[in-house]
């Protein structure tokens, strides 16, 4: 009998990358059937295209590089799908398709791959789509109606006024916006189950979420600051950033001060671009900002020594 | 006060495999294979000579230093002295002795006197000249560690957690000889005086925390500790942080915080040798695992061939991909089943392959779970990408010989990342570096 001889330990628990990829893919579900519902079926081409264009680039790379072919660990998959999340459903498909590849080429593989990358795939190639085509990034069909274009709840808040949409409608999803971010129930519905399934942990979003609750609670633009928190909340990318973009492993710290300070971070810039920015929208460049911000967290949240006080003394 | 230790994991236990058979068949095999070295230290130089005839228990070699004697297991013939394979993976001079079936005994010294009047230079020498050393797999010499305790230590604890899954040899000698543990606790601390004598056993052990619960109040001055069940929590810091809530610092020894530990097992044969004189010939071996017909625990002559004791517990399935001394978290597979049970073997375990086992392509997605169940605190991701690039400066920094090698991390990790290997690696470097 042939006995193997290898490094302990000999058992290994069942957590596999690919298996947390599908439950990423898994949680972002119920926000794509919300916008595939309310928006239009075109939704569903457009993530069909991402996903197709990062999985295409993924295994083209390879090729081109003579690297191993990685589309089986089905992280591109996920890069597809959260960047088609991030666009609006009337975006031309060449666009998001070339949105894809740089994501998957420039911003992941060409850092060294999966877990390597600094900046977050989706939201960097959502950056790029900003740059290259600022008008396709912002069309957004008005509900009901054909042919005509609206104005997200977010538009609204910079004049600064409430939208006109109520809260139940904001928190269901009965709004116009981008193909993934428009219910935040549906995306609370996923991070609960990544939180269960303990792929991700609660900290970054809840310190996210918790310091832009803060922030626009304080510093509320109408007469009314609850509701202002509240429509602040549930508003523009910011659920779905906070629960799927800042929670991205190869890009978020890995010490838990470290997620809590990324995550209130992430909050504070959110709020800081909401008000003073360019555009009415804060999450991409704030998560993409606090990204580059990783490395100097990990390092000085890294525990404490076994056995010594803070410092390392003993 | 409770404390609990850092990270940690909660691997599948299969303990129940091995629990089943509760009648333990003595193993007497028809040749002892006895290493000259079986303890952390300088190795024995053997005190008989090819065609001796040696009685059971009859010490056969000894020697100075950071030493411990070791003693026939059976009564027979020396029939070699010889250079055999070790389950620690290394070829060590051993005495193979043919078993004469006849167990005739080496003359025991028993000793009637109260353990709270005995000599504590005594009970020492005792616990050397019986070859006691910790039976948990470090194989530290016993009574070095004791003595070195002695008069600085105010908590002395008692290992039970067996906390790597399928061993239940403590578990075993808990549930069967209890007394045996109890009194050897009172016999160390007797001589190492401290103020707390602490029990710890982890709470997936019913029946043996029942058996010690009903004969506590024979025993007075010693604690149960009954802990939620997590491992690592049976490695030496992680049960004093468990116990206590010390820390022992990077590169200290427990007595640094005032605190000793033994396993229950090294308890037993501390009663063994310093009441019945005994040495230490034999001990309780689990072997288990879902490729093993008959899974038990099986009360084993140190000497005796890991085939043997695989043949008594009905062979090998053809499944078998791994066969382990120890347990599947911290234990040496082994290529060659003719290596012998030492002091330290508590078990042997039979695996199939892990369904769940190594990638082809280990990448590390930075997921930060080993952070999280690192139960020293090690940042494991760093450690792996500092080894790969051989930054000595950084693994230093990292603090990667801290790393107890539990491998919570390796278990954990969803990229399959071979850790604890690269981590001895990292330390080596950092040992080379030093000596340079």
């Amino acid at each position: 009998m042939k006995l193997t001889v290898a490094s302990s330990p000999h058992i290994r628990g069942n957590f596999r990358t690919n298996r947390i990829m599908l439950d990423v893919v898994l949680a972002l579900m119920p926000g794509l059937l919300v916008g595939t519902l309310v928006l239009e079926l075109r939704a569903l081409l457009v993530v069909l295209v991402c996903v197709t264009s990062a999985v295409v680039s993924e295994w083209l790379y390879s090729q081109v590089r003579h690297t191993r072919n990685t589309v089986a660990d089905c992280s591109a998959i996920v890069t597809g799908l959260l960047l088609a999340m991030t666009l609006p459903v009337t975006i031309p498909l060449y666009q998001a398709a070339l949105g894809s590849a740089f994501a998957i080429v420039v911003v992941k593989a060409l850092c060294g791959g999966l877990g390597q990358n600094i900046f977050n795939p989706a939201l960097s190639a959502r950056a790029l789509l900003m740059l290259l085509w600022p008008a396709s990034m912002v069309r957004f069909p008005a509900l009901g109606v054909d042919g005509v274009t609206a104005a997200t709840p977010l538009h609204h808040m910079v004049m600064p006024a409430l939208p006109e949409e109520s809260l139940l409608d904001m928190f269901l999803g009965n709004v116009p916006g981008c193909i993934g971010e428009i219910s935040t129930v549906a995306l609370l519905l996923g991070g609960v189950y990544l939180i269960v399934r303990k792929v991700i942990s609660y900290r970054i979003p809840t310190a996210y979420l918790g310091t832009v609750a803060v922030l626009t609670l304080v510093f509320h633009k109408t007469d009314a600051p609850l509701e202002w928190m509240l429509y602040s909340l549930t508003s523009g990318g910011l659920v779905l950033g906070a629960i799927f973009m800042a929670t991205d492993y190869a890009t978020s710290p890995v010490t838990k001060p470290g997620q809590v300070l990324y995550g209130i971070g992430c909050g504070v810039l959110t709020v800081l671009f909401r008000y003073f920015g360019l555009f009415p929208e804060g999450v991409t460049y704030a998560i993409l900002l606090m990204n580059a911000c990783v490395w100097i967290l990990d390092r000085y949240t890294a525990p404490r020594r076994f056995g010594c006080k803070k410092g390392g003394k003993a | 006060m409770k404390h609990l230790f850092f990270g940690g994991i909660h691997p599948k236990y299969q303990k129940e495999l091995s629990t089943g058979v509760t009648e333990f068949q003595h193993i007497t095999p028809k040749e002892v294979v006895i290493p000259l070295l079986q303890h952390i230290g300088t190795p024995c130089t053997p005190l008989v000579k090819v065609g001796d005839r040696v009685l059971l228990g009859q010490k056969i070699g000894d020697g100075e230093g950071l030493c411990v004697p070791v003693h026939a297991s059976v009564s027979g013939t020396v029939t070699a002295i010889e250079p055999r394979p070790h389950p620690s993976g290394r070829v060590v001079p051993a005495v193979v002795i043919k078993n004469d079936f006849q167990d005739r005994e080496a003359e025991a010294k028993e000793c009637h006197i109260p353990i709270d009047q005995m000599d504590p230079d005594e009970v020492l020498k005792a616990i050397r000249e019986s070859g006691i050393v910790g039976m948990g797999g470090a194989a530290f010499p016993g009574n070095v560690k004791a003595l070195s305790s002695m008069g600085h230590i105010d908590t002395l604890i008692a290992n039970a957690c067996e906390c790597e899954p399928y061993i239940t040899a403590d578990d075993s000698l808990l549930r069967t000889a209890p007394e045996d543990v109890l009194l050897g606790m009172k016999i160390l601390a007797h001589v190492l005086k401290p103020e707390r004598v602490v029990l710890a056993v982890e709470d997936n052990k019913a029946a043996a925390i029942a058996k010690i619960q009903s004969l506590l109040s024979q025993h007075e001055g010693i604690e149960l500790r009954v802990l939620p069940t997590r491992y690592p929590q049976g490695a030496e810091k992680q049960l004093i942080q468990a116990v206590t809530g010390r820390e022992v610092p990077g590169g200290q020894l427990p007595v640094s915080v005032g605190c000793a530990v033994f396993n229950v097992s090294t308890y037993a044969a501390v009663y063994g040798a310093v009441v019945r004189g005994r040495p230490l010939t034999q001990r309780i071996v689990t072997i288990s695992g879902e490729t093993v017909r008959e899974p038990q625990n099986f009360v084993v002559r140190i000497g005796t061939s890991f085939h043997d004791l695989i043949e008594a517990a009905g062979g090998l399935t053809s499944r078998t991909e791994r066969v382990i001394s120890g347990g599947p978290m911290m234990g040496i597979a082994q290529n060659d089943l003719a290596v012998s049970v030492v002091k330290a073997t508590n078990s042997i375990l039979c695996l199939p392959e892990d369904k769940n086992g190594a990638a082809e392509n280990p990448v590390c997605i930075r997921c930060g779970k080993c952070v999280e169940v690192c139960p020293m605190r090690l940042q494991p991701l760093y450690m792996y990408r500092f080894e790969q690039a051989r930054d000595v400066k950084a693994l230093e920094r990292l603090n990667v010989t801290d790393c107890i090698e539990c491998g919570s991390c390796a278990f954990t990790c969803p990229g399959k990342l071979p850790l604890v290997e690269r981590f001895r690696k990292g330390k080596q470097l950092i040992k080379e570096a030093r000596g340079k």
